[in-house]
């Protein structure tokens, strides 16, 4: 490594920290008034690049390229800022008072609508954009050469910090921004139009996301895997920073940045006769920076605890099934198992009712943290994945028969699970949500970049299970008779103490502090079991498609999961499984037949959110209630 | 012969929150089977107090100790471990459990039964928990989930839960805000019964004066962070200075509830 490729990695790096400060400030400042973590602030990022590559070719055939580069960032910026106020009129405003796992979702359902908005209009591939005229040479520094723009984008997140705390301190707009986040009641007290503040707010953090995006315009092209990889880079800044803190956020990007564009600069050296690629450590990096500055600073560098979270009403008392509820188990059973008979008149049926076994385990294994434990993880995939692929490299590259690699795959995703899960347990709220989605997008880089193990982008492929699992009924009967074991222990731990000390974690931690219960260790284990279950869905998963692919354990995956979650409802122990049948019924059928998948079920969860807040299992509860009501009289 | 070490000792205990000194060398001690009580205006620092004795809060300066051990800085589920119940300024239960779930899980996690994987936590010490709630007259609310309960309800439950496991100390921050004037005399005398019984220290506050005079064996007076007055509650009564800072200055019992 030579002192020239470093300093062109700090500056490099730099450059990168603008981008992700610029993000990372807009998350903070809407978080502050609104409270509302928005999961499509990425989608703000990314939809301000591709308006730029857009509008600046357009403009710059009437105005000239400079005129047109930047009024093409500005027009970015502008449209993206409206956008967001759009968005907060439409939308936002109707969840203030929801509980915050829908309002993480509501806006995760922006996110994926959006994203099928800008594959309509601009297409699956990439595209590029114009260079920056004037700014497309490069600087003289210390005798080095370093390229124009990335320097010039090195300074534009200093300036923008300034700007940003000018105008916090300075104006009557920040005034108000600033008694907002410290104190609701008291703008509401002050006679201020609410309402327009929390606008004004949304479009301003929307704004400069859009802003940091269409910046990037002379550096990487448009593409529509930018918002969920800004946003997880995001919420690594946020949580290192210090939710809330905008000098937090920017040294926290610098912080990432610069770790990272340091392990490019090593590249490769040589140890002992071993080469490392050391680029491949950025990953690792990354995380490790956000293990320390947690271990040592659980709110981040400059953040506070958050006050309370809003939750949503107590759910009812869990009670055992009672005789009609254990017939209708027991035949639904006796019906899954029955399924290779069927299979010999409906084909199609086996293959969907594996899939719905799979997604059972999966989902229930969720809702044990999300439901009993309270902690909405957006990044369940990450374990799932853990598993899938722990079981396919053992099958596949170590040569294992079928039922040690699921073991293995097992005991790679309950590795995962435990070390994550320490780091996660340690935060409440929505910093725990951020810190799993984190987790998992660095589980889905390591996958998708240590080809030697993974196979990188394609994937492993010929995971087939041995005999006697090596036929379809074989493999299916075995499937189901894991995920039955699983979801039996499960149920099994939510009546045992353990289950009960956790639900008790969740209604009141102070209570169960106070009675003895060691919330963290409960809350740890919970979560390290949840991802042991999931890391069995993975490794069935594998075996049952034969391969395994990194979009398979992406966000998307985690999604899925909350959805089958919220459908079935998530105050009932047999809702995620119901969630779980009818969501793959729902995937396997409707959303195959369409290439906007993604919005469709956007709007799902929209739906759900906004209307059946408590899902199917909760529907069904209300309908038996009322007949029950109807009959009485 | 030495006297027994007393059930709680305070000493010096000091905290400051930015500025505002909340609590300045307060010390005192309760022994076995005695009811003390704590009064003093609202912000005298009677709460953090509490939360310094029950390790919520780690004292700036100080030491708390109990039984003769020094729990200073000990978490709170640690500190509970040795025996010290205790109930919230605004009732802490778990709404989504019946009250018998409630206190089943008390006394699970008194018993060091927490990481029970298997045996449903529904037959668990079920007794010893439905004796429990007769006792602190839910018997007939055992089956009803926390959240329909009636906030004095709520309150009588938490005192169930805070009795599991046996403890030797009991803290109870205003068990009675927010009840009707008979139901507070009720439930402080329910308190004294069972302390009785079970020789148990108590440490509690209450804005009333007629229920700490009628029923407390001695009351330590707090104002602005430091302790004014110390011992039996016809003494206290009579207190120039406690008349002047605290019975004069406002008028006690009809203080704006938190
Ligand atoms: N978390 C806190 N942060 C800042 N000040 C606090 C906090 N808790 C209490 N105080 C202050 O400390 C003083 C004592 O409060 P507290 O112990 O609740 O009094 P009491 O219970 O007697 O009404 C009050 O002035 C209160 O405003
Ligand atoms: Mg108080």
């Amino acid at each position: 490594m030579s002192l020239d490729s470093l300093l062109f990695q700090a500056v490099n790096g730099l450059a990168s920290a603008s981008g992700l400060f610029l993000v990372a400030a807009g998350l903070s400042v809407i978080f502050g008034v609104t409270r509302i973590v928005n999961m499509a602030h990425g989608s703000f990022y990314m939809l301000g690049l591709y308006i730029a590559v857009t509008l600046a070719p357009l403009l710059g055939e009437h105005l000239g390229g400079a005129a047109g580069f930047w009024g093409g960032i500005a027009g970015a910026t502008l449209a993206v800022a409206l956008l967001g106020a759009a968005v907060e009129r439409v939308l936002l405003r109707r969840l203030y008072n929801a509980p915050e796992l829908y309002q993480l979702l509501a806006t995760f359902a922006l996110l994926l609508i959006i994203n099928d908005a800008a594959l309509f209009l601009w297409g699956p591939e990439d595209i590029l954009g114009p260079r920056a005229p004037g700014l497309s040479g490069s600087v003289e520094l210390l005798g080095r050469r370093l390229p124009q723009y990335d320097v010039f984008l090195a300074l534009i997140g200093p300036v923008v910090l300034v700007g940003l705390h000018l105008l916090l301190t300075r104006t009557r707009f920040g005034r108000l921004i600033r008694a907002a986040t410290q104190d609701r009641e008291m703008v509401a007290a002050l006679g201020i139009n609410e309402a327009l503040l929390f606008t004004a707010v949304f479009a301003l953090g929307a704004g400069i996301a859009g802003f940091g995006g269409a910046l990037q315009m002379a550096r990487e092209p448009a593409s529509l895997s930018l918002d969920l990889s800004v946003l997880g880079e995001a919420f690594v800044v946020v949580v290192v920073g210090g939710m809330g803190s905008i000098k937090g956020a920017y040294l926290a990007a610098v912080l990432v940045a610069e770790v990272k564009a340091l392990c490019t600069a090593l590249g490769v050296i040589e140890i002992a006769g071993y080469t490392f690629n050391m680029s491949w450590l950025t990953l690792v990096a990354e995380f490790l920076v956000m293990a320390v500055v947690l271990v040592l600073r659980p709110h981040g560098l400059f953040g506070r605890a958050l006050a309370a979270t809003k939750a949503g009403e107590a759910e009812p008392p869990l009670l055992p099934l009672d005789r009609r509820g254990r017939a209708l188990v027991l035949a639904a059973i006796l019906l899954f198992a029955a399924m290779p008979l069927i299979g010999m008149f409906f084909r199609y049926a086996p293959v969907l009712a594996l899939d719905m076994v799979i997604a059972a385990l999966f989902a229930a294994s969720l809702h044990f943290v999300m439901g009993p434990g309270g902690m909405a993880s957006f990044g369940h995939a990450a374990y799932f994945g853990l598993g899938a692929y722990g079981t396919a490299f053992a099958a596949t590259q170590l040569g294992l028969s079928t039922p040690l690699a699921f073991a293995t795959g097992i005991g790679t995703a309950a590795a995962g699970a435990a070390l994550f899960g320490w780091f996660c347990v340690r935060l409440e709220g929505v910093y725990f949500t951020m810190l799993t989605l984190a987790f998992a997008q660095i589980v889905w880089s390591i996958v998708y970049q240590w080809e030697d193990v993974t196979g990188g982008s394609n994937g492993l492929f010929g995971v087939w299970p041995d005999w006697p699992f090596d036929s379809r009924a074989g493999l299916y009967l075995a499937a189901l008779a894991v995920a039955l074991g699983g979801l039996a222990l499960l149920r099994r731990i939510v009546f045992a103490p353990f289950g009960l000390a956790l639900r008790a974690g969740r209604d009141s931690r102070l209570r169960a502090e106070a009675s003895g219960i060691p919330v963290a260790r409960v809350r740890w284990l919970s979560f390290a079991l949840a991802g042991t279950l999931c890391g069995a869905a993975g490794g069935l998963f594998a075996f049952a498609k034969g391969s395994i692919s990194p979009e398979a354990i992406s966000v998307g995956r985690s999604i899925d999961g909350l959805v089958m979650v919220l459908l079935g409802g998530v105050q009932s122990l047999m809702g995620p499984l119901l969630g779980a049948g009818a969501f793959t019924l729902l995937q396997d059928t409707v959303m195959r037949e369409t290439d906007y998948w993604r919005a469709l079920l956007g709007l799902v969860i929209l739906v759900l959110v906004l209307l059946f807040p408590f899902g199917i299992a909760g529907g069904l509860r209300r309908v038996a209630r009322l007949r029950r009501a109807g009959g009485a009289r | 012969m030495s006297a027994p070490s007393p059930v709680l000792a305070v000493r010096g205990i000091a905290k400051s929150y930015g500025g505002v000194r909340a609590l300045d060398g307060v010390s005192f001690e309760i022994a076995a089977g005695e009811l003390l009580a704590l009064i003093g205006p609202n912000g005298a620092g009677k709460s953090t107090c509490f939360n310094i004795v029950n390790g919520q809060l780690r004292p700036d300066a100080g030491t708390v100790h109990i039984l003769g051990r020094d729990v200073t800085g000990l978490p709170p589920r640690r500190i509970a471990g040795l025996g010290v119940g205790r109930t919230f300024q605004v009732a802490a239960v778990f709404p989504s459990m019946t009250a018998l779930e409630n206190v089943q899980m008390a006394l699970i996690a008194a018993r060091r039964g927490v990481f029970g994987f298997w045996h449903p936590a529904r037959r668990i010490a079920r007794e010893e928990a439905l004796a429990l709630l007769e006792q602190t007259g839910m018997g007939a609310q055992a089956e009803r989930p926390a959240a329909a309960l009636a906030y004095g309800d709520v309150k009588r439950l938490e005192l169930a839960m805070a009795l599991a496991g046996e403890p030797k100390l009991l803290l109870m921050d205003e068990p009675t805000a927010g009840m009707a004037a008979g139901e507070r005399r009720e439930m402080i005398a329910l308190v004294r019964r069972l302390t009785r019984a079970r020789g148990l220290a108590v440490l509690f506050t209450e804005h009333s004066m007629d229920v700490v005079f009628g029923h407390a064996d001695r009351a330590i007076v707090l104002a602005r962070g430091r302790l004014i007055a110390d011992g039996p509650v016809d003494a206290v009564r009579r207190d120039p200075l406690v008349r002047e800072v605290y019975l004069g200055g406002t008028r006690p019992g009809r203080e704006a509830r938190p």
